[in-house]
């Protein structure tokens, strides 16, 4: 028993051969050790029945444990030197890998989606509207004077007595302020129309991604940090924001945000004309005036919103020259995009 | 708004950098859309002094000028045309190289055989106006070799102003620098009139609706289009070029001199925001100035040359028998100013606002005085405007003013009172201000306060009729502290009451469906040519193509089709999800839809496919409107089109309504362009409801393929549904794997081949069981279907 178990712990020493043989030598190996007949290991194994029963247990399950380490040892070879083979063989990996199409959503779909998913971070849903809206609800409710010049038909299409393409998302606040008690925390996205010319700036059809908050409470100081924090998470952590004054019947104070011009750094470049800021969006807070039309105490609640260009922002962030290219579908366009924006 | 620098700078006895006050107003009160350097074309332009004039040797009209121009190598010689060319004077010069005005470029050349060395210049060859009797001299202590712009003062610049609706008091000079004068601390004071003599004698304000003034009888018939209007009547003027510091000043802001009389009321106009009109008084039949409504149809030929015919909508300036001016939009050819004239009447007046925009709407004709009084003017500033245009206008035309000027003003009114309560600037803005520092910042532009219990009683000055309630005056107190000042920290928000629409959760889950099955978004303008008796037509559309609102997606991207077969893109894959509009009776309809459209080849080509890629077929379409109508229109199935037509509808269970189609397309295409497929399904917000676990057995399968021989006019749809209700609940899976027509198999039949597995979850099944499930299943197709095994 004494010499089978040191036959086993010499053959053990032979497992270090394996990794290093090649498909010859490990052929031989292979007889060598496991084969059928002569095998080394297999006639030890052949020998077992012969031991006495302590024995037969003792090499058994030694001999047993080294044939698998073995047989491991020699697959593992085997599957080596055969993947060694197919590169020798001429396998050129510099060849193109198969594909599938480049698919995905368009670009201002994806502006939409990001911009959207960074108020849903900061509490706000998502509301939408009807596109066809009644004066009350795209003008007058939104404290639009009546004889204002932006009632001027020649700036929206008409497609009924009282009846327009909404000239932005704005008709929104005032359904869901009807609608929902306070607090409100909505962005709304969509689609508004305005009587443009389609050119290289300008599209009769765009999307508009409104905001609206409504509570007890909010100050001006809410109303920047909320639209600042959004500018920083959109572009960049260090973007600065700037805010002044502008004017909106629905808003009081109203503001316009700029942010540091994307292409140059903020230093000046003919996209920001010279100035280092980009437009970003209009806003201020909530004027009293809308409340009172949508039945809610403006003394009690306060609140802001705001209105944005994703084409635009898209088109100022991606370099994009012609707000067109938006619209042919050029797939060649489209696949640009397709893997994600960013 | 265009605004000289200058021009502040004289309202603000202060010198001003352009680009920090575009600065201050963008940031505390209207965005600077530009700040433009004037004369930028005089640049090469320098200051010489003339040494000494001779003779030019070959030319009696030319003299020979020695020239000092500061340059490092000593005077040059430049050979002058001009008859008032002296020594010791200083003039501009263009050196060789300049570029002149007009783009003239002087090179060094020969003038009758004397060299000359530039050009000593008229004011005419300079743009600075039309004088070209001879050079222009200059009186300047500037050093030879100075910047003409800068020895002169006519380096200005022009600063524009986007000024928003709602502030008519920026329309001038003296409402812009009031604003600067509040951000940088320096009070706005009239600049003064070089030669003008101060009135003595102030109107009194009439409560009347008639008066007369120095002969002229005024009768204001229409206060309610005009509230207030004053007339004063100037006798003896001159008419003529206005004076060099009057014309510079217009021409500073983009306007063209005219005479005297007419640059002063353009000058209030841009100085005070004040329109005035001045006209003949010789021309004036009565004399009388009668404002009134317009009578149908009556006719004025205006300033333009254009004839005009006015409605009762209008108010019209008119002597005793007919109108002389259409009220605040323009005056008569016949009325106006000319080099005869010699006495004067001078209209300032408030129009009314709405009346002012509906007249220039009517009449497709605006003015700088229409683009004012539609925005409102200072009504309670007029009188100060008038005295101011009668200085002006005496001191630049002569003339005098023998009666006080007549100010009908039937119901006088006030400067408006809002009350401000300061703890509620506290509560909107979100910090603490002083009480005192918004009674600083309030009067800083021209606001009166005074405290009142604890309120302060805010006096709004006329210029301001935006400011009508307590929030406007809120917002003076943000923007002057500046909205920069405000910190802008993220605090505590409650969550709000509004659930995420469905409407968009539901688009979000098409577009990932169709973008993960290979397709790109597309985005099409969802305005067109109408494409069905019921689309919506737009009353007002740009043009003929584009006058109507899309029913349906499918057009519009067949349309995007074409134009990539245009761009040589064969192989398109195009989804959108957009809404579709249609009219039903007197409402107008609107809903989302799902299309989708397919050519060119199944998968990109890749070198080791040999043979080429397939083209889609109608089988990649079913599997994509299947994809689109799972997610789109959960509750529907798709059934084949009846009548043989190749394509399926999605049809929705239980009612049986048809929300979407499928089939081949019809294009424009390229010869080499691949079928045309597309799709077209309702979006719906039917929820496709919770998927439930199926356990995953351990049991192993048992498979089974199976050749069935259809005859003609059975479905595979049939036969699977029949093999699944005779296998029962042990046919796990059922596919088609084969489809075969030809020989071997009788005419009009075909042969298909499914692959069957079964499984029972509880327990190994015996290929006896199987047998036996089979045999039933073929059993019911002989029976039902005449379906038989295709012998082999």
């Amino acid at each position: 028993m004494r010499d089978l178990l040191a036959a086993l712990g010499e053959l053990r020493e032979r497992l270090k051969e394996i990794p290093q043989a090649d498909e010859r030598r490990l052929q031989d190996l292979k007889t060598e050790i496991l084969g059928r007949k002569a095998g080394t290991l297999t006639q030890i194994l052949g020998a077992l029945p012969r031991l006495d029963p302590a024995s037969k247990k003792e090499v058994g399950a030694s001999a047993n444990a080294l044939k698998r380490e073995f047989e491991t040892a020699f697959a593992a070879r085997e599957r080596a030197l055969k993947h060694a083979a197919g590169v020798v063989t001429g396998l050129d990996l510099t060849m193109p890998g198969r594909a599938a199409w480049r698919a995905g959503l368009h670009l201002v779909t994806q502006v939409v989606d990001e911009i959207c998913d960074i108020f849903r971070e900061l509490g706000f849903t998502r509301a939408v509207g009807p596109e066809v809206e009644n004066e009350r609800y795209n003008f007058f409710a939104l404290n639009f004077p009546r004889d204002h010049p932006a009632l001027d038909a020649q700036d929206s299409f008409y497609v009924g007595p009282d009846l327009l393409l909404r000239t932005h998302t704005s008709p929104v606040q005032i359904r869901t302020l009807e609608r929902y008690p306070p607090p409100i925390r909505v962005v709304i996205p969509g689609q508004v129309y305005r009587r443009d010319p389609f050119d290289a700036s300008h599209s009769p059809v765009f999307q508009q991604i409104e905001g609206l908050a409504v509570d007890e409470g909010i100050t001006f100081v809410d109303f920047k940090a909320t639209l600042a924090t959004f500018a920083r998470r959109f572009f960049t952590a260090d973007t600065r924001v700037r805010f002044r004054p502008s004017f909106f019947p629905f808003t009081e104070p109203s503001a316009e945000m700029d942010v540091q011009c994307q292409i140059c750094g903020g230093v000046g470049c003919p996209t920001c004309k010279q100035t280092g800021w980009m437009e970003i969006l209009g806003s201020g807070m909530v004027h009293p005036a809308v409340l009172d039309n949508c039945g809610v105490d403006s003394e009690r609640f306060t609140g802001f919103a705001w209105g944005m260009g994703p084409e635009r922002i898209a088109m100022s962030r991606h370099g994009i020259p012609d707000i067109r290219l938006l619209f042919e579908n050029d797939v060649r366009f489209l696949s640009q995009f397709a893997g994600g924006a960013r | 708004m265009i605004v000289s620098r200058r021009w502040l700078e004289a309202l603000l006895n202060r010198p001003l950098d352009a680009r920090d006050a575009a600065e201050r107003l963008t940031l505390h009160v209207a965005a600077v859309d530009a700040v433009i350097p004037l004369h930028q074309e005089l640049g090469d332009v320098r200051i010489a002094r003339v040494l000494e004039v001779k003779k030019h040797p070959d030319a009696d009209r030319l003299s020979l000028c020695l020239v000092d121009a500061g340059g490092a190598n000593g005077p040059v010689e430049v050979v002058c045309g001009a008859p008032n060319v002296q020594a010791g004077k200083t003039y501009p010069y263009a050196p060789v190289g300049a570029v002149l005005p007009g783009g003239l470029k002087l090179e060094r050349k020969k003038i009758r055989g004397v060299e000359s060395n530039g050009m000593l210049c008229s004011a005419k060859e300079l743009g600075l106006g039309a004088d070209q009797s001879g050079i222009l001299e200059l009186d300047t202590a500037a050093p030879p070799g100075t910047r003409f712009v800068d020895a002169v003062g006519l380096a200005d610049h022009q600063i524009v102003i986007d000024v928003a609706a709602n502030r008519p008091d920026l329309l001038c000079h003296k409402g812009v620098a009031r604003e600067l004068g509040a951000s940088l601390g320096a009070p706005v004071k009239l600049p003064v009139i070089p030669g003008a003599k101060a009135l003595t004698d102030r109107p009194s304000v009439r409560q009347s609706d008639r008066g007369v003034v120095d002969g002229v009888e005024v009768r204001l018939e229409d206060p309610e289009g005009a509230p207030r209007y004053m007339i004063a009547v100037i006798r003896g003027v001159r008419v003529g070029s206005s004076p060099a510091w009057l014309a510079e000043r217009l021409t500073a802001v983009g306007q063209r001199p005219i005479n005297n009389v007419v640059d002063a009321t353009n000058y209030i106009l841009f100085e005070l925001n004040q329109p005035l009109h001045a006209f003949d008084l010789a021309k004036l039949r009565g004399p009388a100035v009668v404002v009134r409504r317009a009578r149908p149809g009556e006719k004025i030929v205006t300033l333009d040359g254009a004839t005009r015919t006015l409605t009762t909508e209008m108010t019209a300036i008119c002597d005793a028998e007919r109108p002389t001016i259409v009220a605040g939009v323009m005056g008569s050819a016949e009325s106006e100013v000319s080099s005869d004239t010699t006495d004067l009447v001078l209209e300032c007046a408030y129009f009314q606002p709405t009346r002012i925009r509906r007249t220039r709407r009517a009449l497709g004709l605006s003015s700088e005085s229409s683009y004012r009084f539609e925005r409102g003017i200072d009504m309670l500033g007029m009188p100060d405007a008038l005295r101011r245009a009668v200085e002006l206008i005496a001191a630049v035309a002569g003339g005098e003013i023998r009666a006080p000027a007549l100010d009908l003003w039937p119901e006088p009114q006030q400067e408006r009172t809002i009350f401000l309560r300061p703890d509620r600037v506290d509560t909107l803005l979100g910090v603490s201000i002083e009480r005192s520092e918004v009674e600083r910042l309030l009067t800083s532009v021209g606001f009166f306060v005074a405290p009142k219990d604890a309120r302060l009683a805010v006096q709004v000055p006329g210029w301001r009729p935006d400011v009508t309630r307590e929030v406007d005056l809120i917002e003076e107190v943000a923007r002057l502290k500046g909205y920069d000042a405000f910190p802008d920290e993220l605090r505590a928000y409650r969550p709000g009451t509004v659930p995420d629409a469905p409407e968009e959760r539901a688009r979000a889950r098409v577009r990932d469906a169709l973008a993960s099955a290979g397709l790109l978004e597309a985005r099409t303008l969802p305005i067109g040519s109408a494409d069905g008796p019921d689309a919506v037509a737009i009353l007002n559309p740009m043009s003929v193509e584009e006058a109507h609102l899309r029913r349906r997606l499918i057009p519009g991207l067949i349309g995007r089709v074409e134009h990539n077969w245009a761009n040589r893109n064969r192989d398109v894959r195009l989804f959108e999800v957009g809404t579709v509009f249609r009219r039903r009776a007197s409402a107008i309809d609107e809903w989302t839809s799902v299309a989708g459209v397919l050519t060119g080849a199944r998968r990109p080509p890749h070198w080791s496919d040999g043979a080429k890629v397939p083209d889609m077929d109608i089988w990649d379409l079913k599997y994509h409107f299947e994809l689109a109508v799972a997610a789109a229109a959960p509750s529907c199935d798709l059934q084949p089109l009846a009548g043989g037509a190749v394509g399926w509808e999605a049809v929705e269970r239980g009612n049986g309504a048809v929300l979407g189609w499928a089939g081949p397309l019809e294009a424009d295409a390229p010869v080499w362009a691949a079928p045309l497929f597309g799709f077209e399904v309702r979006l719906t917000l039917a929820e496709r409801g919770i998927i439930t676990y199926r356990p995953l057995p351990p049991q192993p399968p048992v498979e089974r393929d199976l050749a069935l021989l259809l005859p003609p006019g059975v479905s595979a749809a049939q036969v699977s549904d029949v093999l699944r209700r005779a296998a029962g609940s042990l046919l796990e899976r059922l596919e088609v794997f084969d489809e075969y027509r030809g020989s071997g198999i009788p005419e009009g039949y075909r042969s298909v081949a499914w692959h069957c597995t079964f499984r029972d979850p509880a327990r190994t099944l015996r290929e006896r069981e199987v047998d036996t499930v089979l045999e039933q299943g073929l059993k019911a197709l002989e029976g039902e279907l005449g379906v038989r095994r295709r012998e082999s």
